[in-house]
């Protein structure tokens, strides 16, 4: 696949540039996370290779942080925000609601590759509680009853 | 600079940026260049205005006319009518929730959510656009890091901030000049400052916006801090989900550099400083200091026993001064107008303002900044509204998952560091979020553990598994099978994770829990002995029943998933509970209110 060489090519050229800097591990595997949409292991050797530290030490952080994840996301990733004021105003049944729509339990990726349903913490829209987001998109003020629509809409455009 | 008549700014916070306000702003530079107005009249993005309730928010200068809840479809007729011919959109005005006033001739500072508040660390969000360093100059920007630099010694710098009382903000309350001077004190051939803006607390975005609506404040202070302690290199800590706040904050570093307020020989002086950002990547503990500094390091963000204190060995084992954003942005203005200004504000041992995020069951959610010593009540009923819907209030919770929850009976709390705590809460980062009726108490106790359970590194048993025991308790009675001694038992857990937990994260995981015990005990009992919930929410311990305001119209047996009711047609109905699934789903349908939760 050509497209994937032109990824690694990307990758060793943000290590050559990273690698003298103080601290270098985290950057990296935060570019790599964006360049591959995740980071698996063949991607966690090349890191160290490319920087001089053990294997288990990529591990060791690319599994600590939450945002690094060791297989591929869906092509849309809804957070729900669960944050104080979003549990408040009711976003857990918003989230067991797309739960349910979508058949995947929280963290996981849907069968069919389209949706990644993720738990998150404030993202900073408070007033317009209950919160989510698909990829981009901001949807507020939710309640359990708009979430067949949302995803309708996203299942359309596949 | 051009003069122009007339300004409008539009909030480009991330509450507004959510409901739409990049687009307001794209067609208000459209219709004004279509009037021909655009050498007339000026759009300016700010950060954000703080009543984020009434998003998106567009603000006309000079008349100050507030325009709430802005449409794209608004915007043509706030151009043709105010802008053209001078007249006020009246339909579009801010009305306030609770006096229904809406006056287009207030000017913003008579707003019943403006009036009580006074604003220092957000002094310049929503005024200034924060991608214009002009801007942030024409407020007074980078003159205090000019009359430190020039006109100020070292210790002095200190002295200052010591004087004004400044404690940190990031939710310890640390006096901030102490900081100053014992990092000033270390010797080192290298040392650091750096910045927490990794905002942990799950509902709450003071931080973000201070560096969403003027970055160069926390860059000047970082600067003047970087002299204080003698450090040429700091690092700003951000959390990855921030992506606003980022660029701001890049555009920012990018601009004072151009202007040499960054770099080397800073105002002709010998002294260099310069900053870095550094990505968090989504992980609360990383808010801890060690733990923060673990991570610019590039390794497992967990925490590191203290001593030794990073003042003495921090990043990189140089000696590094950490302080909060809104800690940050107090600094400027304490040295350009001095600590004696700065103490007049706050109580006896709390100075100055603190900034909360005002949120859940409130009317106006949003960002305000309030003297310290203001009432919770005035925060909550005169700023924030009230509670919507007619409810009543039942707690306001403070300090986030390391804080509690305040009830009605201690509204009257002025809010300062000690008061908070004397109260059974704390002060924390400055999440504030507002609980009616229908919230269980139990279950916000759950949330909260559920949350730091999550949330622990694992390093140390006491929080590792100490407070999963603590979830699974609080699990247990929120599903109505607590038991007799499930109260003791969760108290012994939470003194004992109290007392030898490692990291500020263990040990303070439980107090959510004591202070939910502490207040709300019935409701735990309620709960464990009736097998009841009080607020109606645990769904688990609901029963669904039909009553006689039932027409017999069937249409709740026809979607009820489990089958669970029977009735014929005009006849009154009837849910078996054993087979109730508690869904819900019924009572959204019911069109006459017959169907009740006990
Ligand atoms: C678990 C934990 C999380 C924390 N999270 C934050 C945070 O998100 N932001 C922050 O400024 N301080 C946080 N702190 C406090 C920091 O350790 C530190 O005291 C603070 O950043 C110092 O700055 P200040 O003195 O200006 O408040 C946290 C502490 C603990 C124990
Ligand atoms: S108290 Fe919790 S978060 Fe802190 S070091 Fe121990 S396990 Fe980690
Ligand atoms: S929907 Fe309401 S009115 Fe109709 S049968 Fe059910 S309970 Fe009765
Ligand atoms: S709550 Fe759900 S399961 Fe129970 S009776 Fe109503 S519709 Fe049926
Ligand atoms: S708590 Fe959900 S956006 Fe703030
Ligand atoms: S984000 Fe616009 S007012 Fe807060």
């Amino acid at each position: 696949m050509p497209d994937m060489k032109e990824k690694y090519d990307q990758l060793q050229q943000v290590i050559e540039e990273l690698k003298d800097q103080p601290g270098a591990l985290m950057p990296v595997l935060q570019k790599a996370q964006g360049i591959f949409g995740c980071v698996p292991m063949d991607v966690q050797k090349i890191i160290a290779e490319g920087l001089g530290v053990t294997l288990s030490e990529v591990y060791g952080v690319a599994t600590f942080y939450a945002q690094f994840t060791l297989e591929p996301a869906g092509k849309y990733i809804i957070s729900v925000c669960m944050g104080t004021a979003c549990y408040v105003k009711g976003s857990q049944k918003v989230l067991d609601k797309l739960s349910e729509e979508l058949n995947v339990p929280v963290g996981k990726t849907s069968a069919d590759g389209l949706f990644t349903l993720n738990a998150t913490r404030c993202l900073g829209a408070c007033g317009l509680a209950p919160v989510m987001t698909v990829n981009e998109e901001v949807y507020g003020r939710l309640t359990p009853d708009d979430i067949p629509g949302i995803i309708a809409k996203y299942r359309e455009l596949g | 600079m051009e003069i122009y008549r007339s300004h409008v700014l539009c909030c480009g916070g991330t509450g507004c940026t959510s409901s739409g306000s990049a687009q307001l702003i794209e067609r208000f530079e459209q219709k004004i260049a279509e009037a021909g107005l655009e050498k007339e009249v000026k759009v300016i993005r700010t950060g954000c205005f703080g009543l984020c309730e009434a998003g998106p928010v567009v603000i006309v200068y000079p008349e100050g006319t507030f325009y709430s809840r802005v449409r794209v479809e608004d915007v043509d007729e706030i151009v043709s009518e105010h802008l053209l011919k001078g007249r006020k959109v009246q339909h579009l005005v801010y009305t306030d929730h609770a006096s229904h006033e809406q006056n287009a001739n207030k000017s913003l500072n008579d707003i019943n959510f403006y009036k009580h508040q006074k604003r220092v660390a957000l002094r310049n969000c929503g005024v200034i656009d924060p991608e214009n360093i002009d801007e942030y100059i024409a407020f007074d920007g980078y003159m205090a890091l000019e009359k430190a630099l020039t006109r100020m010694t070292r210790e002095e710098v200190i002295d200052e901030i010591l004087k004004s009382g400044l404690r940190g903000r990031g939710g310890g309350g640390f006096p901030t000049g102490l900081k100053w001077k014992f990092t000033y004190n270390s010797q080192a051939d290298q040392k650091y400052v750096a910045c927490n803006a990794d905002e942990g607390d799950p509902g709450a975005f003071m931080d973000r916006s201070i560096l969403e609506g003027d970055p160069h404040a926390v860059i000047e202070a970082m600067a003047i801090a970087g002299y204080a302690i003698g450090a040429s290199e700091g690092y700003v800590y951000v959390r990855a989900e921030y992506p606003i706040a980022v660029k701001r904050l890049e555009i920012a570093i990018g601009q004072a550099h151009e202007y040499g307020l960054l770099g080397k020989n800073i105002f002709g002086t010998d002294f260099s400083f310069d900053l870095k950002i550094r990505l968090g990547a989504g992980a609360f503990v990383c808010g801890e200091e060690t733990a923060l500094m673990r991570s610019i390091e590039g390794k497992r963000g967990e925490p590191t026993p203290r001593p030794p204190f990073p003042a003495v060995k921090g990043l990189f084992a140089k000696p590094t001064m950490l302080n909060n954003v809104e800690t940050y942005a107090n600094v400027p203005q304490i040295i350009l107008k001095g600590a004696d200004w700065f103490c007049e504000m706050g109580t006896e041992k709390s100075k100055g303002t603190k900034v909360f995020a005002l949120g859940g069951k409130i009317n106006n959610t949003g960002l305000v900044e309030v003297p310290m010593g203001t009432p919770l009540r005035t925060i909550i009923y005169d700023i924030g509204g009230g509670i919507p819907n007619g409810k009543a209030f039942k707690a306001v919770q403070t300090g986030g998952p390391s804080g509690g929850c305040l009830p009605a009976e201690l509204l009257d709390t002025p809010v300062d560091y000690d008061n908070l705590i004397a109260a059974g809460s704390m002060m924390g980062s400055g999440g504030m979020i507002v609980m009616d009726e229908d919230n269980c108490m139990v279950d916000i106790a759950r949330f909260f553990l559920d949350f730091t359970v999550d949330e622990s590194c694992g390093k140390c048993a006491p929080c590792r598994i100490g407070t999963r025991r603590m979830l699974e308790i609080l699990e247990r009675i929120v599903e109505g099978k607590g038991e007799e001694g499930d109260i003791e038992k969760l108290e012994n857990l939470a003194n004992t994770i109290k007392a030898t937990a490692l990291c500020g994260l263990g040990q303070t995981a439980p107090n959510p829990v004591l202070s939910t015990l502490k207040f709300f005990r019935h409701e735990y009992e309620a709960h464990i002995k009736e097998k009841k919930c009080p607020a109606h929410h645990c769904q688990k311990l609901l029963q669904y029943v039909i009553t006689d305001k039932c027409r017999g119209c069937t249409l709740c047996s026809k979607i009820c998933p489990a089958g669970a009711i029977t009735g014929s047609v005009k006849e009154m109905h009837h849910i078996d509970t054993a087979k109730c699934l508690k869904c819900g789903a019924c009572i959204e349908k019911c069109r006459f209110g017959a169907i009740v939760k006990i």
